[in-house]
């Protein structure tokens, strides 16, 4: 309701949301979570970015088949996220070469940075948010 | 809650969204609408369908400005925009939209 009459953008002071995506898609609920807040986040027009790392990575693999778990796969989703102006998503380079990942093996276009390379990026924001 | 329609009855949350997806058929969409004094007309199916296709694809049902945004991108400027999809559906584009579509309440939407 409220989301429906708001018009975004109305003059509010833009931060530095980091979220930081570091556990498998399925068994827990965290990967979904973190998905459902920064796309309702997006409403507020802040400045967004998303890191995964460690089995975070998986979230973002091509190919995911969810019918054996019986859970929703939602994979599909991170596509969506650039409609809604979150565009700077990064992996941990140490984290895919670990697991024989390339960009070619995930859903979204992403950049590859190393963890030293994301750890500045952490320094430059104004909330961090850990799932 | 419950919604009957042609003799069938379909299951829905307290809010009137179909609480299983497969569930969907236009005589569906059509009950629902009546609830609300709203005739379908082809203007009203064009963002349906487009709501179906966006949840096919996406496994979401987007926010207004997301839905505004991409009806623009698809269906041109003159129909991107909130004061159509307002007059169109009034209780809020996105979420009567998607109500008539099927899909659950988009994400975000309180």
């Amino acid at each position: 309701m409220a989301d429906e009459m708001m018009e975004p953008g109305g003059g509010g002071v833009t931060k530095k949301f980091l979220y930081v995506n570091r556990k498998a898609p399925y068994g827990t609920i965290y990967a979904l979570e973190s998905l459902e807040v920064v796309l309702i986040g997006a409403a507020f027009e802040q400045d967004v970015s998303m890191i995964f790392a460690d089995d975070g990575i998986y979230q973002l693999k091509k190919g995911q088949d969810t019918t054996a778990s019986d859970m929703k796969n939602f994979s599909p989703t991170y596509r969506a996220l650039e409609m809604y102006d979150v565009e700077k998503l990064y992996v941990e380079k140490e984290s895919m070469d670990a697991r024989g990942l390339t960009p070619d093996d995930l859903v979204v276009p992403v950049e590859v940075k190393t963890a030293a390379e994301l750890g500045d990026l952490m320094e430059n924001q104004d909330v961090i948010l850990s799932f | 809650m419950t919604l009957e329609v042609a003799g069938k009855s379909f299951e829905t949350d307290e809010e009137g969204y179909l609480a299983n997806r497969d569930d969907w058929n236009k005589d569906v969409a059509e009950a629902m609408a009546k609830l609300d004094d709203c005739e379908l007309s082809d203007n009203h199916w064009e963002v349906i369908n487009f709501l179906r296709e966006y949840y096919d694809e996406y496994q979401i049902a987007p926010a207004v400005r997301v839905l505004t945004k991409a009806i623009g991108k698809k269906l041109g400027a003159d129909k991107g925009n909130s004061k159509y999809l307002y007059e169109l559906f009034p209780y809020g584009p996105a979420k009567q939209a998607c109500k008539y579509a099927g899909l659950p309440k988009p994400t975000g939407c309180v």
